[in-house]
Parts: structure tokens; C-alpha cells; sequence
């Protein structure tokens, strides 16, 4: 008979059965160790029948219409008495090697739905669980943007529904983002600067993508399919304040996002599909008011020259609006901006505020950060674009030259090593931007990638500036540097060896001018005769005749007394 | 050494669950995984017989049900409702992933209250489950399906899920031991989401010793599910001493709070009765006991009901027919018929009734009223309870204010049902653990006398002395126990 529990309960039953009667209950072993859903076999496997859909149809939604307008008046009046009022919000794909909370692999490409998993796709009871390297990531940029971190945040849910949202809501942060109160600095080719302020960088997921059937638009597609390798991956949304004031302002501030996301390696340099995308807020005032109007939001660009040609084309149609007494027609509202046509049209009007119902993600913790975590992260940033354009400046290199060499701040980090390697600055510049710049846009390639070194380039840069060489020699040489031919140290013996150092020796050129001078003395004759512009036939002799090794200075100042003399 | 091989235990077992899968019986289960557990049961034969004993599991041939709102890879799991009706996981909930690895037989699905919403299983979508102490009455829920499991002899243990009461509740109304362990002690990945931030996995068991030793199974840290808690875990059956090496006053130096707001109105008298007698029987084990009275605590059910809604609203957002589950678009093939359609069929009306209450306490206008407040309700709470722990090591109190409910007498009453959480979302409100243990009838008299539990309830991470307490309590208090008739050898029904 077997009874309950150890042997006390006055039931005899023999359904009644504990563990210990079985005999079976020994010293237990716990099974510390969790299964992790994620990362076995079982997890990748597609669940059966309905659920291996790979991607689920689903009815397209009802297509918005498109709004046209013809906008051609208000070009004049935009440009001169109105200003734009612009603010954007940027989603930046971080480079994270997994998804934000799961362990799918954060991979462009790939066919649909190859990199999901039971968190991702929402299968019932999966859980999120933070990627310790979207929030490094996030730091990096937010720190890069001069935002403050804060030590405790949290991240909430966004409510929507749509196809591409698994969850029916976007994992985010809404009242405490991870970075806040931060600024970039824009300059311009005139030398103008611009301060803009950062409202926030926050941490969120990305949502899948709708693909849609029967047409390559939305509209006119007869039903959409559903890739979720997008699903979860982590974004960085950074929201400028409403300092820009049009769309070549508009799109500096995303080159130059852009460029410190880059910098600081946050982003996939060589992603197909754009990693930035940008959502701006427009609205007009005239130069001196002070009063907001209404203001427009158009989404989801992914072009410099979409966002700068989309706030000009808002600017001159609310301009037009106002001006011809229709400002009532400039509603809030989304709106889409077609690059082939050049114009924006009507997404949705927002009837009041979209209500999303964020509350706190009660499945992640609050997100702690330790203040030497940050100081860590802060003290490993390089140098950002402003301070290198600054100290570019002080060199007294040209603004336009300043303005290209960071304009890829690989460009510029070269360029710093050329000169940390004693190269002067003007001439450094020069190479950098001319032959090196050249080449690398020629052949593809990036400049920190070249097995040029800058200080191998400073050493041809300094045998020039000694004289050791001539800059038509530097330039000869240049190929073979790049491809590698010459160790750096070792490149005045190496010119010496191949005989290219530069011939300073005033009897050696005396000798070469008077050969050559000897071996046409039709020429010489007919420069006696008044035919000046000969010289540089001469000088063009000699330089062949030294295969370009005489320093032309010297060459110059004793070709001219040799002239002279015979004229006289 | 085996008394009785596991697969012929396990045939036992499955008889007796497949005759209360009939219609006329208890009707535990949605789904039974007979083939399965034959195998697993013979294979563990196999292994005992060739003498590979050692490398059991600890819950070798221990036949086990799990609540259907937790995932068990391969086996159709529907959380109680329509809208999961063909869904299979394609993975295990790491609480069942534990229990397999220590080599339990999964008998199959426990029945529930559709995504754990209700208090008497009779909102699940599939049948009715019945109390096997009166079969006109419900187990109670939402893990009812569990409880009524143990209670009729189909299963060893159980797995429950409990968010407002859902293990302890109807622990007391089948006459088993539930325990509601500390949030975050047992891993929540793959238990189907009701409410996250109040959500326990825990077990259910004829005696505390078997729930112990699968909660030692279960408990830890789990890198899947991030407020897993990173805790030691102690050996929760260590020190369970049987009652005749127990000491004349084994509870000798226990603190024990009698919590006031539990004992007085809106409880029934049955109910009180029982609870006075099992702490006059904790008196006489030595332990002492003082009236607490846990601040804010009347304040938990709205409280309660205002998250608990909220995050439902919000984790049942993905059941929108994309995916996986019931999938409807009806004749208009468009995205909002779908929604409509899969979302109107497939979520049942308490369900609705639930989520609607939740959309409502977030939206805006509306959530600093009652979701914002509700929060700050559950903070006075949590530390209400920290106050009154304070002065005694654990708290007791009935687990449910009345016996079971006759069948059909508040499924249709949302109100009264609700109410009937208020001795149990307060514990959950403060993410505290809790044993319910039976502590005796209503009325012994009556021709159906029907069981009642206390809770025992502690601090944080505190199980092992919670479970201490009932253990001793259960060997001594033979007044406490019973066994229905509908769970007799000869198996009436
Ligand atoms: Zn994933």
C-alpha cells in the first residue's frame, strides 16, 4: 500500500502516491543549468502546420491616396522672407552581431524569415532578454552626441497593431531614454557654424517588413507577405530639437550623423539597405517671428538629397498656403515624399494624438548603468568631426579643404597620422586629398585600407620638402608605395638605390644644360633672335634628360645664365 | 527497492485520467499524451532493468500534468482557448524543459481558464472541469485543471501557473498543496502570459514533500527569461522530517502572523472555522501566534484587477491570426477583417472583457486614474507586507474565502468573481511566495464535505521555511486531510 507523504496521511489509497514511495526520490541534483530556447536546434526548427508559414500572408491594408500639388509660386517668398522650422528623428540600425532581445544573427540579406526564433516571431510565452551590445552600442552613439546617460532607465511598450509588429507592440524607451540633452555640431562651406541640440537618443526595435504581392507597391498589390528578419533589431532613435532652418541645413544634420555613427562604428558602413532612416518635422515662420505654426511630419527617407529636396518642397507649399490665404489647409499630418516626382503627398492626418498606451516592459529590468561604465565608454571615443575640423583650421588649412578632408572622418584620422609623422599640413592636405583621395575613389578602396602608410607618406612627403626628391618623382613613386613596394623608414635608401634622388648639383645640371643646349642650336638660335617662350622647350630637355631628377630651381637659375649669356 | 514499476504506475494513472476525460468525469485534462508517457514510462523500465537506475532524473516515472498555458514543445498547447486550438510550440517552457531533463512523464495538458482569466476553469473554451469532491461544483482556476488532477489521483504533481491566486485558490478548493513561489524564483519563458509582472510558475502536489521536490526541480536562474532571479536555491525538501521523528513542539520559536483582514467579513464562517482550528494546532506545535494586520492590503483587488488587465491587453496583442493560431479573415480578405474576425472568434468573452478593462486603464486621459495609481497602490502593498513581516516570520490565512462554488454560480457574476481574489492578489502584488495546505472542511458534517487551505505566507526567496511549516503542520494535523470518494481505488466514475 502506498501512501502519501512519507507514511503519516491516514488515506490509504493506492492513486495516492508520493515521490518517496516511489523509491526514486534521492539526493536531487539541481538543473541549474537553463535549456535555453534559443540557442538549441529545437528553437530554429519552424513550428508544425500553419506556423511553418515562412511568411504569412496577410490582406493588404487600404492604400492611401495620393495627394498632389503643384507648387511653383512660392519659390521666390520661401527663399527670401520665410524660414523653415525643421526637427528630425533618426532610426540608426546598430551593428550588433544579434537582434536587440533575441539570439538571431542582426544580418541584412538572407532569405525571408532565416533570422527569427520564438522571441522574435512573438510566439506565445517567449520573453525578451537584452543584448548587453545593443546598449554598448547605444552608449557609443549617445556619448559620440554629447548626450548625458542616464544610470537608470527603462524601456516601456509601444502599442500598435500591424503586420510587421510580432508583439503587437514595439519594445522602447519613452520617458527615460538612455541618452538625453546632447548636441552636434554642423559647419558649413562658408565657414558658418551651427549648434544643434539632441533631445534624445533612445534604444528600440526594429519592426519586420512587408513585402507586397502582385505589385511592387502597395497600392494595387493584391496580398502582402511578412519577413521578420528585420524583426528585433535594435535601432537607436536620435531626436534633434527643432534647430534647423532648411533642407541643406536638414541635410547636413544627417551627413553629419551619418558621419559620427560611422565614426564610432554603430553602423554597417556597407549595408545594402539604408541604415538611417529619417522622419522630419517641418513647419514655416518668417524670418523674425517668433510664433510656431502647424507642422508636418514627412517620413521614413533614407537620402540626403530626399531629406534636403523634401523640406524645401514643404517650405514652398506651405508657403504658397499661407501666402494665398489658405493656411487652414496645412494640417497635422504624415506625410511621404516621392523622390522621382520631387514632392510629398498625404499619408494619414493625425486626428488627434496617435494613442500608443506605453507602459513599462514588465519582462525586461530597469536598465543600471554604473557611472565608470560610462566614463569607460566616454574615454574610448575617438576624436569627433567638430574638434577635427577645428584643429584642422588652426593649421590654417582652407575651409573647403577642412570640409573634405572630414568630410569621411577615415580621411581625416589618415590624415592626422601624416601629420602626427612630421609632414606639414598644407602639403600633407594636398597629397591626401589630391592622390590618395583620387586613387582610393578610382580603385574603390578605403584610405585607412591602403598599405600606404601616412608615415611612409609623411617620410615622401618630407624627402620633398628636404629636396631629397621632386614632387614630379613623388608623384612617379606614388603607385608603387601603394601597392606596397617600400617598408616605411626605409623609403630615402630606396629612392637613392632606384636612382630617383633629385640631381642639386650645380656643375652636374651646368653640365646637362650645355649638352643639351649644344644639341640644338637651331633652337638656341631662334631664342636669341627673340623667341623667348623657347625656354620651356628647354626645361622640358633637361627635365627629360634627367628623367625629371634635377631640381628645377637650380636648373632654372642656371639655364637662365646660360641663356642670358649667349644672348648678350 | 520500486514498489511498483513507473509504467505500470503510469498506466494507472492514464486509466484513471482517461476515464475523467469522459464527459461525466472530472475532465482535467485538454490534452492526454498517452502514446508519449507509455514510452517514456517503458523506457525508464528498460533503464531501471538494465541497471542504468542512477542516471534517473529525480522525478524519474513520476507522472506529471502541466497547466496548458505552458509550452511544451511538441504537444499542442492551447492556454485554454480557441485561438491556440491547433497550436503546437515549436519549443519547452524552461519549467518544463527542467522537468522532462529530470525525467518526468508528461501525462499531457491540465485544463484552465482561457489565458489563465477566471477562478472557476469553467471560462475555458474546451469543457468544464469538476471538483472531484462534488462534481456539481468547479475546481476553481485558473489552474483548476491541475488541481483537480492531483485531487483525483491522475497525476502525481502538477505545474500551475499563479497570477492572482490561480495556484492557491483552487489548491484549497480540491484539497491539494499549491505553492505560489517568489516571483522570479521559477522561470517564466514559455508560460503563456497573462500577466508579466505577476505571473509564478509553481507546483501542485498531494503532500508538501512532492510539491517541494518538484519546486527544487523547477526553481533558478534562467538566462531566457530576464527577472529570473539569480538566488541560491536551497534543497526545499531538506529538514521535511516525517511526524514520528518529529519533536513534541516542532514549530517552537515560529512567529506566526495571523493577518486580520483575511479572517473577518466577506469570509465564509466554514472557512474561518477551519483556519482557527489549523492555528490552534500551530500553537500546540510551539509555534507563537500574534493577530498583523498588512497595511493597504483591501486596497490589492482593484489594484490588481487595473495591472493585471493592463498588461493582458497588452500580451495578448499577438494573437492577431499572422503567425501562428487561428487565423480568419472571412469573406473580406482585408487586414482588419482579419484582426476582427481572428480576434472576435477566437478571445472569449471574458477574455474581451478583460483586455477592454486594460486598454482602458493605458489609454490616455484614463491611465494616471488607473494604471499610475494602481502602482502606487501595489508599492503600498508590497510594503505593507514588509512591515507585518517584520514582526512575525510568516503570515497565515485562508487561501479562498469560501469552499468551491456550485457550477454556473459566478461565471456569469465577473463582480463576485473578482472579488473573490481579495485573499490572494495582494501576495502577488508583493511578488511574496506562499504554500497553500489543507487545513480541514467546511462543514464535516455535510453528505460532500469539501477541503479548505490555508496559505502560509513569507518573505522573499523564503520558501524553504514556508514549506517547512506546512510540512510539519500536514503530518500532524490528521483532521486536515481527506480523499474524495471520486479518487477511490476502484475508480467510481
Ligand atoms: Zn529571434
Amino acid at each position: 500500500m502506498l501512501l502519501v507523504g512519507r507514511g503519516a496521511l491516514p488515506f490509504p489509497c493506492c492513486l495516492l502516491i508520493s515521490l518517496r514511495d516511489l523509491g526514486l526520490q534521492r539526493h536531487i541534483t539541481y538543473c541549474r543549468a537553463a535549456i535555453h530556447p534559443l540557442s538549441g536546434r529545437a528553437a530554429r526548427r519552424a513550428p508544425a502546420g500553419r506556423n511553418t508559414t515562412t511568411a504569412a500572408a496577410v490582406a493588404a491594408p487600404e492604400q492611401s491616396k495620393h495627394q498632389t500639388k503643384q507648387n511653383k509660386g512660392g519659390q521666390q517668398a520661401a527663399k527670401t522672407a520665410w524660414e523653415a522650422i525643421v526637427g528630425i528623428e533618426c532610426h540608426i540600425q546598430l551593428n550588433t552581431r544579434t537582434k536587440a532581445f533575441c539570439s538571431c544573427s542582426n544580418q541584412f540579406g538572407g532569405q525571408p524569415n532565416a533570422h527569427v526564433c520564438p522571441v522574435c516571431l512573438a510566439h506565445p510565452g517567449a520573453l525578451p532578454v537584452l543584448n548587453q551590445e545593443t546598449v554598448h552600442k547605444g552608449m557609443l552613439a549617445s556619448l559620440a552626441l554629447n548626450c548625458s546617460i542616464a544610470h537608470t532607465s527603462k524601456f516601456d511598450r509601444k502599442q500598435y497593431f500591424y503586420p510587421d509588429l510580432p508583439k503587437g507592440y514595439q519594445i522602447s524607451q519613452y520617458d527615460i531614454p538612455l541618452g538625453s540633452s546632447g548636441s552636434l555640431e554642423l559647419m558649413f562651406k562658408d565657414g558658418t557654424k551651427r549648434q544643434v541640440s539632441i533631445e534624445r537618443a533612445h534604444l528600440e526595435e526594429d519592426a519586420g517588413k512587408l513585402v507586397h504581392g502582385g505589385s511592387d507597391q502597395l497600392s494595387g498589390s493584391t496580398h502582402s507577405l511578412v519577413d521578420y528578419n528585420r524583426a528585433g533589431v535594435p535601432l537607436l532613435e536620435v531626436v534633434s530639437g527643432p534647430d534647423l532652418r532648411s533642407g541643406r541645413e536638414a541635410a547636413a544634420y544627417a551627413a553629419e550623423l551619418h558621419r559620427i555613427m560611422s565614426l564610432v562604428g554603430v553602423i554597417d558602413v556597407h549595408a545594402q539597405d539604408a541604415v538611417m532612416r529619417c522622419d522630419v518635422n517641418v513647419s514655416v515662420r518668417k524670418k523674425g517671428e517668433e510664433q510656431l505654426r502647424t507642422r508636418v511630419e514627412v517620413k521614413n527617407m533614407n537620402s540626403l538629397s530626399a531629406i534636403q529636396k523634401a523640406v524645401e518642397y514643404e517650405m514652398e507649399r506651405q508657403v504658397e498656403l499661407i501666402e494665398s490665404g489658405r493656411e487652414s489647409e496645412i494640417v497635422q499630418e504624415t506625410r511621404l515624399f516621392d523622390e522621382d516626382k520631387g514632392h510629398t503627398f498625404s499619408m494619414r492626418k493625425k486626428e488627434g494624438l496617435a494613442d500608443y498606451r506605453y507602459f513599462p516592459e514588465p519582462d525586461l529590468p530597469l536598465l543600471q548603468i554604473e557611472e565608470n561604465i560610462i566614463s569607460e565608454v566616454k574615454d574610448s571615443l575617438p576624436e569627433m568631426p567638430s574638434a577635427a575640423r577645428q584643429r584642422l583650421l588652426q593649421l590654417k588649412l582652407p575651409i573647403a579643404d577642412v570640409l573634405t578632408l572630414t568630410d569621411d572622418m577615415e580621411t581625416a584620422t589618415y590624415l592626422s597620422a601624416v601629420l602626427a609623422a612630421g609632414a606639414p599640413p598644407k602639403q600633407a592636405a594636398n597629397w591626401v586629398m589630391g592622390d590618395l583621395l583620387g586613387y582610393c575613389k578610382e580603385h574603390k578602396a578605403h584610405i585607412g585600407d591602403l598599405d600606404l602608410t601616412p608615415q611612409l607618406l609623411a617620410e615622401m612627403i618630407t624627402l620633398i620638402e628636404s629636396g631629397t626628391i621632386s614632387g614630379k618623382i613623388g608623384k612617379q613613386i606614388l603607385p608603387d608605395l601603394i601597392k606596397g613596394k617600400v617598408s616605411p623608414g626605409s623609403l630615402e635608401k630606396w629612392v637613392k638605390t632606384e636612382g630617383l634622388a633629385q640631381i642639386s648639383d650645380e656643375a652636374t645640371i651646368a653640365a646637362m644644360i650645355d649638352e643639351v643646349l649644344a644639341s640644338k642650336p637651331q633652337e638656341l638660335e631662334q631664342y636669341r633672335g627673340g623667341k623667348t617662350k623657347l625656354q620651356g622647350f628647354f626645361v622640358g630637355l633637361v627635365m627629360k634628360e634627367s628623367q625629371g631628377r634635377v631640381n628645377p630651381a637650380i636648373m632654372n637659375k642656371i639655364l637662365m645664365q646660360r641663356l642670358q649669356a649667349t644672348k648678350s | 527497492m520500486f514498489q511498483r514499476r513507473p509504467l505500470q504506475l503510469a498506466t494507472r494513472l492514464l486509466n484513471a485520467a482517461q476515464r475523467h476525460t469522459r464527459s461525466a468525469g472530472v475532465q482535467s485534462f485538454i490534452t492526454v499524451d498517452d502514446d508519449q508517457v507509455r514510452r517514456s514510462a517503458a523506457d525508464i523500465d528498460e533503464r531501471i532493468r538494465a541497471g542504468d537506475g542512477s542516471s534517473l532524473g529525480p522525478l524519474a516515472g513520476v507522472v506529471m500534468g502541466i497547466k496548458d498555458t505552458l509550452c511544451t514543445q511538441g504537444l499542442r498547447t492551447t492556454a485554454g482557448s480557441r485561438m491556440l486550438e491547433n497550436y503546437t510550440p515549436p519549443y519547452d517552457a524552461t519549467s518544463v524543459g527542467r522537468l522532462r531533463k529530470a525525467d518526468m512523464l508528461l501525462a499531457g495538458k491540465c485544463n484552465c481558464d482561457a489565458f489563465a482569466m477566471g477562478s472557476t476553469t469553467e471560462a475555458s473554451d474546451y469543457h468544464v472541469t469538476r471538483n472531484p469532491w462534488d462534481q456539481n461544483r468547479v475546481p476553481g482556476g485558473s489552474s483548476g485543471g491541475s488541481a483537480a488532477a492531483v485531487a483525483a489521483g491522475q497525476c502525481i504533481a502538477t505545474l500551475g501557473s499563479d497570477t492572482g491566486g490561480s495556484i492557491r485558490q483552487p489548491a484549497s478548493f480540491c484539497g491539494v498543496v499549491g505553492i505560489k513561489p517568489t516571483y522570479g524564483r521559477v522561470s517564466r519563458y514559455g508560460l503563456i502570459a497573462y500577466a508579466s509582472s505577476l505571473d509564478c510558475v509553481g507546483p501542485l502536489a498531494r503532500c508538501v514533500e512532492d510539491a517541494a521536490a518538484v519546486l527544487n526541480v523547477i526553481s533558478g536562474h534562467d538566462k531566457a527569461d530576464a527577472t529570473s532571479s539569480t538566488q541560491d536555491i536551497p534543497d526545499f525538501t531538506q529538514g521535511l522530517e516525517p511526524r514520528e521523528s518529529l519533536q513534541s513542539r516542532p514549530l517552537q520559536g515560529v512567529r506566526i502572523g495571523v493577518v486580520q483582514q483575511m479572517m473577518g467579513e466577506g469570509v465564509a464562517e466554514g472557512v474561518t472555522a477551519a483556519v482557527d482550528r489549523a492555528c490552534r494546532h500551530l500553537e500546540s506545535l510551539g509555534a507563537e501566534l500574534l493577530e498583523v494586520v498588512v497595511p493597504s492590503l483591501e486596497l490589492g483587488t482593484p489594484a490588481y484587477y487595473v495591472l493585471a488587465t493592463s498588461e493582458a491587453s497588452s500580451n495578448l496583442a499577438r494573437y492577431d491570426g499572422i503567425r501562428y493560431g487561428l487565423s480568419s479573415a472571412g469573406e473580406k480578405q482585408e487586414l482588419k477583417a482579419l484582426y476582427r474576425n481572428t480576434r472576435g472568434t477566437g478571445l472569449n468573452a471574458e477574455v474581451k472583457r478583460r483586455i477592454l478593462m486594460g486598454t482602458h486603464a493605458l489609454s490616455a486621459g484614463f491611465i494616471d486614474a488607473y494604471y499610475k495609481r494602481a502602482q502606487q497602490v501595489r508599492t503600498l502593498i508590497r510594503q505593507g507586507f514588509h512591515d507585518a513581516l517584520q514582526q512575525v516570520d510568516v503570515l497565515i490565512g485562508p487561501a479562498a474565502p469560501t469552499p468551491a462554488f456550485e457550477l454556473g454560480t459566478v461565471i456569469n457574476d465577473p463582480l463576485t468573481m473578482y472579488k473573490n481574489d481579495v485573499l490572494t492578489v495582494g501576495l502577488n502584488l508583493a511578488g511574496l511566495p506562499a504554500v497553500a495546505v489543507p487545513c480541514g472542511f467546511d462543514d464535516k458534517t455535510a453528505s460532500n464535505p469539501l477541503p479548505v487551505c490555508v496559505q502560509i505566507m513569507g518573505r522573499a526567496f523564503d520558501e524553504a521555511r514556508l514549506i517547512k511549516v506546512a510540512h510539519v503542520f500536514e503530518q500532524t494535523a490528521d483532521f486536515a486531510f481527506g480523499i474524495p470518494d471520486s479518487c477511490s481505488q476502484n475508480g467510481r466514475i
